[in-house]
């Protein structure tokens, strides 16, 4: 059975792993060569690098800090944050990455999606959603949840999916900090609506809320920062909660 | 020991270089015909669209030298698909190698499947000291139902073929350089395996 996948996400700015609060207040939690591999040894399936840093600056650090990762950790990896081209894309794949996502540059163009998924397949192509209810509206936000668009969370989702996305990294902006737990509700109905894999992030906070994401929310995966820059919750123990509560994952 | 990857411009060929490199052993990258055929292992990767990979591969008549090969050649995930008969993905003509044609996961599954799965009914030396039941990572929508070559089972949709063998030719859909510490056991078994068999 296709098992479900816990993800830590790494903020990297300039080379170095941070976790902000609502995306506000940003704290070291270290190196992110060195972060990965201890993630990857202690059982995650998979990791996300969101390079805040990179509408500000220059993208170098990042692909060498792409390819290091690369070249020491043996499970997949995604990387985002301020890609918005083609080129962006094949010099992150070229040195080691295995997807990328895009956000803020898909709702501005959305057709890069469709160049993405013809160029380099699918597989490789996240499309990031942040957003959070305005008036019991689930509104798309960019710039870290800062700015709000006129696109709903839902026919959003679909579109992308139908431009050739290969999955959906869900962030709810209404949760994320507040370790309250997942948007669950909003999560499944997402997972109604699209056939392609669905990333639950923002609100981690204790173990039952990832077998909330994965039973109540049909999240394929469930991705968290600080919950694990900081310790809080160890993913061997994690993953053995998960099964000891029937969800599938890969101990 | 020679390994070369093939270069025909589709897929993400630096993961396996690393993996290679983390096994101990380096591999070159060539599309050279004569540097392909000198090689004592070749691996074949593979990511993207199967019709558009297969223009590549025409464009350089590797279509042609793959068939011949005489050596252990490993395919990856798309390269796997495209050593198959044909694929539904672009409607496109497959290498031949195994006697399968490849097709896509029906919507009553989440397509492409993402993520780790396991793999059982285990067969070849390429899986020597692996357990069954061991999980590996897949991104793919397509895939080679199970036949007589199959010599790994995977569970998504229905059971298909996740590994293909015939004589020296070796297939996995899912990514060994990418599978965690099995999956690099299982490219460092097709890396050992004896050249001359």
């Amino acid at each position: 059975m296709l098992a479900k996948r816990i993800i830590p996400c790494l903020d990297i700015k300039n080379g170095r792993t941070v976790k902000g609060v609502n995306f506000v207040d940003l704290r070291d939690a270290g190196d992110p060569v060195e972060l990965a591999e201890i993630y990857s040894a202690e059982g995650a399936d998979e990791l996300v690098f969101l390079d805040i840093s990179a509408t500000e600056e220059r993208r170098k650090t990042l692909v060498n800090m792409v390819r290091s990762v690369a070249e020491k950790i043996n499970i997949p990896f995604t990387v985002g944050g301020g890609i918005s081209s083609i080129e962006d894309v094949e010099v992150l794949l070229n040195n080691g990455a295995d997807k990328v996502s895009i956000n803020s540059s898909a709702v501005k163009n959305p057709q890069l999606i469709n160049d993405l998924a013809q160029k380099f397949g699918s597989q490789c192509v996240v499309v990031a959603i942040d957003a959070k209810q305005i008036d019991g509206q689930w509104i798309v936000h960019l710039v870290g949840g800062k700015v709000p668009t006129e696109l709903n969370l839902f026919d959003w989702a679909v579109e992308v999916a139908e431009r050739g996305a290969g999955e959906i990294l869900f962030t709810s902006m209404d949760n994320d900090g507040t370790k309250n737990g997942f948007a669950n509700e909003a999560l499944a109905k997402l997972s109604t609506l699209i056939n392609i894999p669905i990333i639950a992030s923002g609100g981690a906070g204790n173990m039952r809320h990832f077998v909330d994401s994965f039973k109540e929310g049909k999240a394929d995966a469930a991705l968290a920062a600080s919950v694990f820059h900081f310790k809080e919750i160890e993913i061997k123990t994690l993953k053995e909660e998960l099964r000891n509560n029937g969800v599938e994952v890969r101990i | 020991m020679k390994i070369v990857i093939i270069n025909y411009g589709a897929g993400n060929i630096q993961s396996i270089m690393f993996a290679i490199e983390r096994l101990g052993f380096t591999a070159v990258l060539s599309n050279n015909p004569e540097e392909i055929q000198s090689a004592d292992k070749v691996i074949f990767p593979g990511v993207g669209e199967a019709s558009s990979a297969m223009e590549k591969l025409i464009e350089s008549g590797l279509d042609r030298l793959i068939p011949t090969l005489k050596q252990p050649v490993l395919g990856i995930c798309l390269g796997m698909q495209l050593m198959c008969n044909s694929s539904e993905e672009g409607n496109t003509k497959g290498l031949g190698i195994f006697d399968v044609d490849v097709i896509k996961f029906t919507s009553k599954v989440k397509v492409p499947q993402m993520g780790w799965n396991q793999i059982y009914d285990l067969k070849s030396d390429l899986f020597k000291d692996v357990s069954e039941n061991e999980f590996m990572y897949l991104v793919h929508s397509f895939y080679a139902p199970n036949c007589d070559e199959a010599i790994a089972t995977t569970n998504y949709d229905v059971e298909y073929a996740s590994a293909l063998q015939k004589d020296n030719f070796y297939g996995t859909q899912f990514h060994p350089e990418k599978s965690g510490n099995v999956g690099e056991k299982i490219l460092e078994n097709f890396l050992k395996l004896n050249s001359k068999e």
